[in-house]
């Protein structure tokens, strides 16, 4: 990382603990602002995070790493998570994972070539009434089938 | 003191502690409660598990341990609680009301069954070759409820990589049980931070920043971890192989230094009680083994004082005298190399105050590759040079790049008592029968001064009965050179003792009141840093600290289990034992004199001091790359 990109990143993560406050329960908000802004929390933001709230860089990769939103690499401009879990799966969730994943051509986990689209699974998002269901980024998609999913990838930048 | 800490921890994770009864209905006040049908009359507000414990009420634990917070984490302490519809944990239960309870009923014994097996369901390895064998929680568990197959099936494969990347801590998370302790003495006892529990779920492990090695996150190699995990999941980087190989091979000639620690510890690895000084058979038991020489690590300790308490006096003097500005005070230990990595990482901007003085270990290697190696004829490239510490961070300190001011590697292996205790084990000597022998010539004799750096405060009074000595030609003014105020368990502990009627070269401390202060485990050592960062300590003169809680007999390669007690008892033996012997201080034991006579001929902190005794250290900083 380079010299300036790094002061950027600690400017940031200080005017984040300004508007959070100095204490321990501000470490999620914080986490998702960086995250926003840097699309994931490098290892140096987590260490930044770490001495202004004067608690330890493990503390933080141990709640990064238990949130299955929070991230600690890079991935995609666009992030598509489609419910794994079992109302959405006797919905069919089976045959859209595999119309997305010819429609990316990516597995589950990868990211594509140019940087377009993470795909992921995610736990159930609480749409079970209207399952099979997909997030992408903020917003969700219900009551699926393959073709429909694989119109809302196409469109998404 | 701890003002610190607090600010830190989340309140899960605080102690808990009781206050004094205000009235008869408060907290603290006595409640009438029912175990097992006994009747009892306890405090309000300790916890069952502290109330069973005192009544001789056994109940079995596993996340729970004396030094740490109370984090409730493996049930296995569970209780029925009359009235209350689920068991609840006996460590997490304040007992705020006339409670009964019963610590062993079926639902009970069914619960902890059951718990162990779903522990042992992912526990991965076998118990004959694993190093807690016979002396793990675990285990001993899963004999107390006659643990006979595995309900809920077993692992048959390893899940996790042997993380041997570091000098002092092996990590096997195979055999861990999530329990925590690590967690909680690294964050709150050291305040190094180094482990945390990451992922989630299924997942979940005690990892580092990144899930990287232990070697290239910031730990300090306290061992502190390895002492309150339960199982064999961390163990100490074990060097006994090597050892043997040493000591069989005709061409080398092998010589060991014996810590003041070990030796008031050793003695629980052969089924003694804590607190039994072993000094006399240890050296037995050595040269039984086949070690050419043994040497006592005090008389290096001495060296130390001689070294450490000359570059006080040369700081007191350039700064009132000289009135340099660049001299640092207060001037602070440097034997402990827990703390040294802990300030090279967390305040490298403050290395000046460290003193030079390398540790008596690293002092005594020097030594005996130089001035024995001459006197006794023999090439230093084939002496092989072994420390019996109570320390796992000396596994670090021998092998840091700059220790080698011999030419050759100073100190070739650091040793645990508890991998001496093995090493014993294997030769079949029952240490505890042996006869009892001295140490070798030419480093025969060493103070009591240099016995008792092994308890915290220690350095500290060695140091101040020498330096009061050079400065006004008298005895310490305290009685039976016992300076109290030096002892006992508080993590920060502060004195100081006016010098007067000073002798002449020291004239210039006429009247100055030489204040000390003396920390141990890291977490207080971060507290008097933060002090110092403050201005709090500007009339300091000598600060001492040890990395670990207890000084050195709580070490990180003592043996397990540890507690308060277990502390006090060991310092204790050494304390007793220290009041018998004929020298109690660095500057009269003869061997000293003989060394600076004979070899270090331009005295205590002389240039050839300074090339073999005397160290520099790292700017690190905290930053993980
Ligand atoms: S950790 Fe304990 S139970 Fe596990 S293999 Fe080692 S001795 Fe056996
Ligand atoms: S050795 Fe000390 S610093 Fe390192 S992980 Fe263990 S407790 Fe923490
Ligand atoms: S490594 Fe040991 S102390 Fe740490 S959580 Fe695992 S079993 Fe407990
Ligand atoms: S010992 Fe009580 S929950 Fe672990």
């Amino acid at each position: 990382m380079l010299v300036y990109e790094k002061n950027a990143v600690s400017e940031l993560v200080s005017d984040l603990t300004e508007k959070y406050g100095k204490k321990r329960s501000s470490l999620l908000p914080i986490l998702q602002e960086i995250q926003q802004r840097y699309n994931y929390i490098s290892d140096f933001a987590q260490q930044e995070v770490a001495r202004m709230l004067d608690i330890h860089p493990v503390e933080v990769y141990g709640v990064i790493s238990f949130y299955a939103f929070l991230y600690d690499k890079p991935r995609g401009r666009n992030i598509v998570r489609l419910c794994k879990t079992i109302i959405c799966d006797l919905a069919g969730t089976k045959a859209i994972a595999d119309a997305v994943k010819r429609e990316l051509g990516i597995e589950f986990g990868d990211t594509t070539k140019d940087g377009r689209v993470t795909l992921e699974y995610a736990n159930c998002i609480g749409m079970c009434d209207h399952s099979p269901a997909m997030l992408v980024n903020d917003h969700v998609f219900t009551g699926l089938d393959p073709e429909t999913a694989c119109k809302i990838l196409r469109e998404i930048k | 003191m701890n003002t610190q800490t607090e600010l830190r921890s989340p309140m899960s994770q605080r102690p808990h502690i009781i206050s004094k009864a205000k009235d008869r209905t408060g907290i603290g006040a006595n409640v009438g409660i029912e175990v097992n049908g006994e009747k009892l009359s306890v405090p309000m507000g300790k916890t069952i598990l502290e109330i069973c414990r005192e009544n001789n009420v056994h109940i079995p634990t596993l996340c729970y341990h004396e030094d740490l917070c109370i984090a409730g984490n493996c049930r296995m302490c569970v209780v029925e609680v009359e009235g209350m519809k689920t068991l609840q944990a006996a460590c997490a239960f304040p007992v705020t009301g006339p409670v009964k309870i019963r610590t062993f009923s079926n639902k009970v014994r069914k619960a902890r069954k059951h718990i162990l097996d779903l522990l042992l369901s992912e526990h991965y390895g076998e118990c004959y070759s694993c190093v807690r064998n016979n002396n793990c929680e675990l285990q001993s568990l899963a004999k107390e409820y006659g643990v006979d197959g595995y309900e809920f099936g077993h692992v048959c494969e390893s899940r996790f990589e042997i993380d041997k990347t570091s000098h002092a801590v092996v990590r096997d998370m195979d055999k861990c049980i999530l329990c925590r302790r690590c967690v909680r003495t690294c964050i709150d006892l050291q305040e190094v931070g180094v482990l945390e529990a990451i992922y989630r779920g299924y997942d979940t492990m005690i990892g580092t920043f990144m899930d990287k090695p232990l070697a290239d996150v910031i730990c300090i190699n306290c061992g502190q971890c390895i002492n309150r995990c339960p199982t064999g999941a961390l163990h100490a980087n074990d060097p006994s192989d090597d050892i043997w190989k040493a000591i069989e091979d005709p061409s080398k000639h092998v010589v060991i230094q014996t810590a003041p620690s070990p030796r008031a510890a050793i003695g629980e690895e052969f089924g003694l009680p804590p607190g039994t000084s072993m000094t006399g058979q240890l050296n037995t038991a050595i040269r039984r083994m086949g070690f050419d020489r043994v040497f006592d690590t005090n008389f290096s300790a001495d060296l130390t004082i001689m070294e450490e308490g000359t570059e006080l006096l040369n700081r007191l003097k350039s700064a009132i005298v000289d009135k340099d500005k660049s001299v640092m005070l207060p001037q602070f230990t440097s034997c402990s190399p827990g703390w040294v990595k802990f300030i090279e990482h967390f305040y490298p901007e403050h290395l000046n105050y460290l003193s030079s003085a390398k540790s008596p270990q690293q002092m005594f290697g020097a030594v005996i590759k130089t001035f024995y190696a001459k006197e006794q004829n023999i090439d230093p490239k084939d002496i092989v040079t072994v420390a019996v510490m109570p320390c796992a961070a000396k596994k670090f300190e021998c092998n840091r790049p700059e220790m080698n001011s011999s030419g050759y590697k100073d100190v070739d292996y650091g040793l645990t008592t508890r991998e001496l205790a093995k090493m014993i084990r294997e030769t079949g000597l029952v240490l505890p029968e042996l006869p009892k022998s001295n140490f070798d010539e030419p480093f025969g004799e060493a103070s009591g001064a240099g016995l008792i750096f092994g308890a915290t405060g220690g350095v500290m009074e060695a140091a101040l009965r020498t330096v009061y000595e050079l400065v006004t030609g008298r005895q310490v003014p305290f009685k039976n050179l016992n300076i109290e105020a030096c002892r006992g368990m508080e993590g920060i502990k502060q004195a100081s003792v006016k010098l007067e009627n000073c002798v002449e070269q020291f004239s210039f401390l006429e009247g100055v009141e030489l204040k000390f202060m003396v920390a141990h485990g890291t977490a207080n050592a971060k507290t008097v840093m933060e002090m110092l960062l403050k201005g709090e300590l500007s009339d300091f003169h000598f600060i001492e600290i040890m990395g670990c809680p207890g000084g050195c007999i709580g070490g990180g390669g003592q043996p397990i289990p540890t507690s308060e007690l277990i502390r006090k008892l060991r310092a204790k033996a050494i304390y007793d034992e220290e009041a018998s012997l004929p020298v109690r201080k660095s500057h009269e034991n003869p061997r000293i004199k003989y060394i600076y006579e004979k070899f270090l001929t331009d005295g205590p902190c002389g240039k050839l001091s300074h090339k073999l005794l005397h160290t520099h250290y790292q700017k690190r900083g905290k930053f993980i790359s």
